[in-house]
């Protein structure tokens, strides 16, 4: 499987490294010419010091037989940019992009962008789960990158509260499956009310997140995004 | 009419003068605020410093619901995010982006972009200039191409969604 991997920065040359070991045949792009000499003098000559972003580079790169386009620059813009030139200019089929701000996330899968690597949200995660940062706490990403568990909990001010779970408008392709009260878990019934204090478990995708919290907590000020 | 630019280089600049002497509610906004000093002292719009790749910033000064949005920063990427985000996150229906390179901008505008190539609008420029014929393609502001967006004479494209397959 052919792999091209645009940005030699850490996340690059730690992929680069880990994918020749495991047998890959790849191409690393890095447009900065001491950076890419640097890793070329440790992994050989599979370092093109060229600019990803530019089609012409990308196609010099062998991007028409890519199996797998990843860019991992610092920059969102150009790793957009990159996943979408292989995207829609090459037809590669797999593209993954890092994303540093969690806002992008949807908007580039949106684009097109098939897999997203957030380090912010992954950090983010392991901290909510002893400080919550939102209302709505990220559990886990399910595999596949676009489904998240994720846990509500209701209090005097949810429009929810009071209400049965199948009364609820929930965003499409969403599921609340249980709830926690007192402690003990169960299952959510249609005829199951939501009271002050339960925890409400849901799995839904990471663009309708901000529907789910209006459902589940209430509106959030300033509007919704969509 | 109301208009947002990101980016306050020379063009940037010269644009919102423009806009604002017509009559038009302009916006500029720009990571730096020296660059402001390239506005007129009597600029009567907005000049606001921001990342206008970050949909927060944007939102905060007021991209939602302008009329026409111009993404003219230096940078060609930073230039198609921040028209994208306009587009397809806020909604704007008229969206422009500078794109100087240009395989590039000929790429997005298939992807639904109206976009602007220096490059090719100066090379075109000079070349007639030298006699040779135009170059029917470098006029002005290119638009989209290959979307179902109807267009009244304007040449400012509308960006609809380019989603996966």
């Amino acid at each position: 499987m052919y792999v091209i991997i645009v940005g030699g920065g850490k996340v690059g040359y730690y992929l680069t490294k880990e994918l020749l070991a495991a047998g890959h045949e790849l191409v690393l792009m890095e447009k900065d010419g001491r950076r890419a000499r640097q890793i070329a003098d440790e992994v050989g000559s599979i370092v093109l010091q060229r600019d990803g972003c530019e089609g012409k580079h990308l196609e010099e790169a062998g991007a028409k037989r890519a199996a797998i386009v990843a860019a991992v620059t610092g920059d969102d813009e150009d790793n957009l940019v990159v996943c979408q030139m292989a995207k829609h200019h090459f037809d590669v089929p797999r593209t993954i992009a890092r994303v540093n701000n969690p806002r992008n996330e949807s908007l580039f899968r949106h684009l097109g962008v098939d897999e997203i690597i957030s380090p912010t949200r992954m950090a983010l995660a392991a901290i909510e789960q002893d400080i919550p940062v939102h209302e709505l706490l990220h559990l886990a990403q399910l595999p596949g990158g676009r489904l998240e568990l994720i846990e509500a909990r209701i209090t005097e001010d949810s429009p929810a509260l009071g209400r049965r779970a199948s009364d609820l408008s929930l965003p499409e392709a969403c599921s609340l499956f249980a709830i926690i009260r007192g402690g003990n878990a169960q299952p959510i019934r249609s005829d199951t009310a939501l009271e002050v204090g339960d925890t409400v478990l849901a799995i839904s995708r990471t663009e309708s997140e901000n529907q789910l919290h209006d459902a589940l907590i209430g509106a959030a000020e300033g509007g919704d995004t969509d | 009419m109301r208009a947002f630019i990101a980016g306050c280089g020379r063009t940037g600049a010269g644009l919102a003068e423009r806009l604002a002497a017509a009559g038009h509610e302009v916006t500029i906004m720009d990571t730096s605020t020296e660059a402001f000093n390239r506005l007129d002292h009597e600029f009567p719009g907005r000049a606001l410093r921001g990342d206008a790749t970050d949909e927060d910033q944007l939102r905060r000064a007021g991209a939602e619901g302008v009329d026409l949005f111009f993404a003219l920063t230096e940078g060609d990427n930073r230039n198609i995010l921040a028209a994208q985000l306009a587009a397809e996150s806020l909604g704007v229906a008229q969206v422009v982006a500078k794109v100087n390179d240009p395989v590039r901008a000929e790429a997005y505008r298939a992807l639904g972009l109206a976009t602007l190539c220096r490059t090719r609008l100066l090379v075109d420029a000079l070349a007639t200039y030298s006699g040779l014929p135009r170059d029917p393609g470098a006029e002005g502001v290119a638009p989209a191409i290959g979307h179902h967006q109807e267009h009244d004479g304007a040449t400012a494209g509308v960006a609809v969604p380019v989603g996966g397959r």
